[in-house]
């Protein structure tokens, strides 16, 4: 992994390498290369399976990580590579000429962070939240029970100690 | 046993305050054309005629000793349309095959909700879902009564903070019976089956006529948390 490492830190931008298990490598890439080093990881090296592309949200740093994981079914290896884009202006390069799947992925992302892949089919239709009229829910500046108590009314809770109650319904004499 | 007192005079849930700020108070909602009928406004222009703009009326009753013929005939044939929308939809595998063999009671699972009678909501609703809830509900034939499994379709449950999960089920569409749990065993929810057959043969088991009844109260939440109103006001 580190010669394959080694190999794409001639032609990519790349660092903070890091290797978990011996067979899981991750790095950091940067933004306009993205596309062509998923390309290159595809078409040369063997990863040819797209696992799944995700989101963190690093609020303080007003980032988003965005994180690609590929599996090479030769060796059963996988590469990780993670970019940061900017969150306010949250807009990334779309990967479904790549790989047909990464729309559904980029279309939750959409959905969930707001985040925006230009040319990504279908992906101003709701997926999970139809009807959605807030803020992207995943975003970690989003108050989940602040929008909840907000739109959905609550049942008031009959609370017992389960000691006493058995004791009044199993010995009512007692 | 769940008590299951609503104050229908209350303002609808969630943001009531929103309609304050609305200049054209008509005398109905958008929804309602007059007292009997309904706009269907949410559907497209070439979908209008294809469905019935009038409001669900309350079931007359009968002589009373013939009602409670027909509630004992209607208590020993419940069809079930189970939603599997969480993990309770699991309870009903072992309760219809074998073990626990509920055709023996005279139920059975119906696989649409035209052919059935209760509908058993299994889980957390989350907001699209509820929009199938309050679909499939319409078509079934009455009567028919609900009966919701687990702790999520009564409070939340585990989903109490959730942003797309309602918390009571019980004010989108009336419900008969609960079976607390998270999740309830087979016995529990047969338990609850046996407690809707008693609720039925005392005629007490009266969901339809209240959502017939209280249409403007029900229909009010539903439209409250479901923003993209796509479907008829009322489904036949």
């Amino acid at each position: 992994m580190e010669q394959l490492y080694n190999n794409l830190s001639l032609q990519f931008e790349l660092n903070d390498f890091m290797l978990r298990h011996g067979t899981q490598a991750s790095f950091i890439a940067k933004r306009e290369q993205l596309v062509s080093l998923l390309t290159n990881l595809r078409d040369i090296h063997g990863y040819t399976h797209l696992v799944m592309v995700t989101c963190v949200d690093w609020l303080e740093d007003k980032l988003f990580q965005l994180t690609y994981i590929v599996h090479n079914h030769h060796d059963q290896s996988d590469i990780i590579v993670k970019v940061l884009i900017d969150r306010d202006m949250p807009e990334m390069d779309s990967i479904h000429h790549l790989w047909e799947q990464g729309r559904v992925f980029q279309r939750e992302l959409h959905e969930m962070f707001g985040i925006s892949f230009p040319g990504s089919p279908g992906q101003d239709e709701p997926m999970i939240l139809e009807g959605w009229q807030g803020p992207p829910p995943m975003r970690r500046d989003f108050d989940t029970k602040e929008y909840c108590e907000a739109n959905y009314s609550n049942r008031e809770r009959d609370s017992r100690e389960p000691e006493e109650h058995m004791q009044r319904k199993l010995y009512p004499e007692d | 046993m769940i008590d299951n007192e609503i104050n229908y005079d209350s303002e609808p849930v969630a943001n009531a305050g929103d309609n304050s700020s609305n200049p054209t108070t008509s005398a109905y909602p958008d929804w309602r054309k007059d007292d009997n009928t309904l706009t269907n406004a949410g559907l497209p222009d070439e979908e209008q005629e294809w469905f019935c703009d009038a409001r669900p009326q309350p079931a007359r009753k009968s002589w009373q000793p013939i009602e409670d013929f027909l509630n004992w005939a209607r208590a020993n044939s419940l069809w079930i349309l189970a939603f599997g929308t969480g993990c309770g939809a699991i309870e009903l595998r072992p309760l219809v095959t074998s073990r626990y063999d509920i055709s023996r009671l005279g139920m059975q699972p119906r696989p649409t909700p035209r052919q059935a009678n209760v509908f058993m909501i299994g889980g957390y609703v989350s907001i699209k879902t509820l929009k199938r809830i309050v679909r499939s509900y319409e078509q079934m034939q009455g009567p028919k009564f609900v009966v919701a499994v687990c702790s999520c379709a009564i409070n939340g449950g585990m989903y109490w903070d959730s942003y797309n999960t309602v918390k009571r089920i019980d004010e989108y569409i009336p419900v008969d019976v609960y079976v607390t749990g998270c999740m309830p065993r087979p016995e529990a929810v047969l338990a609850g089956f046996t407690k809707l057959k008693e609720l039925i043969k005392a005629g007490k088991a009266e969901g339809q006529n209240l959502y017939a009844e209280k249409f403007d109260w029900y229909k009010e939440n539903q439209k409250k948390v479901i923003k993209d109103w796509n479907m008829p006001d009322y489904n036949w």
